[in-house]
């Protein structure tokens, strides 16, 4: 008997794992239709999942914790059963703020996320309007990446420039409509912008958060209940994880997502996405086989740690006020148990994680990690109105 | 007791369905004195969207669920220190019904905080009425506009037919609807094969 399961996606590379299950065979394998939806942005992709519209989602790591805690929405528990992908976002200037950070370096290159940062430090304050930045929804890291780089060289993401949120699928269209300055976003919007000559690449998670999770799977709690049914789709996934990290399924893997009903890019630039081979603009290309991973060092697993560096950034920006119960609730979300139970445990030691600024997190003393930073944004209570 | 009008502002870029929509809701609000009455503001481009929903302060956000602003919404409403920070309806558990029709009709909307649910509840219903009204109209203007479209490939057809077999108008389109039942097609499918056979055999043809 087939299992209809369906999954909401965003086209991004990281729905890749998804995409493989599907299209290559893995979910079949396990008796499992896997029909895939479209979403138009994130809001319609949380609204689906949490109204049961579909039965999980492609989701931003920070989001089934948002949900979980009840923080920007309402409150519907989620859980994470698998890690859908790891790195895969970059930061992209638009030529123009490019060459008053050029400017503002007096030429130095501009070649390391931590040059770039200086330099975008000095280009804001000769500025005479802060620049707009996009990122893609107040509950993602590339809204905690790029603020985290920000505030390392002292501009503050909620008083120097203005963050706006954006669908990738819009990023590109709005920097050539000069909307905004720069953004945050997951590939291949940063490559289809520097293939435009509309943007140059400063910056990518792989050097800003080493190993950092990215998206996940994200599933209504609870889900004991249905387990068998979550195990044959585990299962699929994991087969399809390791098949897209192969460089050897590359080339079919962009094939497939470049399709219309997928990504809708050219499969040569998700090829060159997926080898960590991404041109940055200017002549430059990245060579890093860690930019975009979705398997290897124990990449599908949900640890604590990961769903806990998330909260102690919602903290960090003011989403909420730090409590023992929401942190529990937090770490509670990544359910790596899940995933040793169906599909067996991983014997791949995760990969070492350390942040471009030296600055270690620690799970077990999210207070102290957070003193260490001297830029970040208080939690404001919004007063009811009476109506 | 008296209200002030809520004000309801529509993020939408069909004019179309805005127009429809606010209709319905000055149509549903009484006037003035009325204890349902409504101000109604529509916002067409989402270009500067914080400064302008700032200055309607709007008490309720009606905006299509798949619109991909809403990305852009919530987050200016997380952050932003407006005095009256709007939150989605969905948060109100309560009504879980009226929460189904209006994901249902593709209807999304913000709610300031502490607005009562008999205030809002008619808005909402009026929205996911007027959303599948919307649709409705849609679904009769691509029929018309397809019912032209298949008079226009037959009578193509029916050309081709008189030219190639030398027939009358009539015995041409009898034989098309011939040919069409004894092959359980419709005729414009046929008609559309024919057009389309011609243009390879003949191309000057099917250009007629």
């Amino acid at each position: 008997m087939t299992d209809r399961i369906a999954a909401a996606f965003v086209p991004l590379v990281d729905c890749a794992v998804l995409v493989a299950a599907r299209e290559q065979g893995f979910a079949a394998a396990e008796g499992i239709d896997l029909e895939l939806v479209k979403e138009p942005s994130w809001a319609s992709l949380r609204d689906h999942l949490n109204l049961g519209y579909v039965d999980c989602a492609h989701a931003l790591a920070p989001l089934p914790i948002a949900s979980t805690l009840g923080v920007g929405h309402v409150q519907v528990d989620c859980i994470v059963p698998f890690v859908l992908g790891r790195g895969g976002n970059a930061i992209t200037v638009s030529t123009q703020l490019f060459s008053e950070m050029q400017d503002a370096a007096h030429g130095a290159a501009l070649d390391s996320p931590i040059a770039a940062g200086k330099a975008l430090a000095s280009a804001v304050a000769k500025r005479a309007a802060p620049p707009t930045l996009g990122m893609v929804f107040p509950f993602s890291s590339h809204n905690f990446d790029l603020r985290y780089w920000l505030a390392a060289f002292g501009v503050h993401p909620d008083r120097d420039v203005r963050l706006v949120a954006i669908p990738p699928p819009l990023m590109v269209e709005s920097l050539r409509a000069g909307h905004v300055d720069g953004f945050c976003v997951g590939e291949p919007w940063n490559s289809l912008a520097v293939a435009e000559g509309l943007g140059r690449i400063v910056a990518t998670k792989s050097q800003l958060m080493p190993h950092g999770v990215e998206k996940v799977l994200a599933v209504r709690a609870p889900v004991e209940r249905d387990g068998e049914r979550l195990g044959k789709l585990l299962r699929a996934l994991a087969a399809a994880a390791e098949w897209a990290d192969d460089a050897a399924n590359h080339t079919e893997l962009a094939r497939v997502l470049a399709s219309p009903g997928y990504l809708d890019a050219p499969a040569d630039l998700l090829e060159a996405v997926l080898r960590g081979r991404l041109a940055l603009g200017g002549g430059r290309v990245a060579d890093d086989p860690s930019f975009i991973y979705f398997h290897k060092h124990a990449a599908n697993v949900p640890r604590a740690e990961d769903a806990l560096w998330i909260y102690a950034q919602m903290l960090r920006w003011g989403h909420l006020q730090p409590s023992a119960a929401a942190q529990l609730a937090a770490a509670n979300v990544f359910r790596a148990d899940l995933l040793r139970r169906y599909v067996g445990v991983h014997a791949a030691a995760p990969a070492p994680s350390m942040p471009f600024d030296g600055i270690a997190f620690d799970p077990r003393d999210i207070k102290g990690y957070l003193e260490r930073f001297d830029v970040y944004t208080r939690f404001v209570e919004t007063p009811a109105a009476e109506l | 007791m008296t209200h002030r009008p809520l004000k309801i502002l529509i993020i939408d870029e069909n004019a179309v369905r805005a127009a429809i929509l606010e209709e319905g809701l000055r149509e549903a609000g009484g006037g003035e004195q009325a204890d349902d009455a409504v101000v109604i503001h529509h916002i067409r481009d989402t270009v500067k969207l914080l400064p302008r929903i700032a200055s309607i302060d709007p008490d309720v956000i009606l905006i299509d669920l798949e619109n991909p602003s809403r990305d852009t919404l919530e987050q200016m409403f997380q952050v932003s220190r407006l005095a009256r920070r709007p939150i989605a309806m969905f948060v109100d558990k309560s009504d879980s019904a009226t929460v189904q029709a209006a994901v249902d009709a593709g209807v999304s909307a913000y709610i300031v905080d502490g607005l009562r649910k008999e205030r809002v509840k008619p808005i909402l219903d009026v929205t996911i009425s007027r959303f599948h009204a919307f649709d409705r109209l849609q679904t009769e203007l691509h029929q018309a506009k397809s019912a032209l479209e298949e008079r226009k490939v037959i009578d193509q057809a029916k050309g081709i037919l008189m030219k190639q077999r030398s027939l009358s108008e009539d015995d041409a389109y009898v034989l098309l609807r011939r040919t069409a039942m004894n092959q359980n097609r419709k005729i414009a499918d046929l008609a559309r094969s024919l057009v389309a056979a011609a243009a390879l055999l003949n191309p000057g043809d099917a250009n007629d």
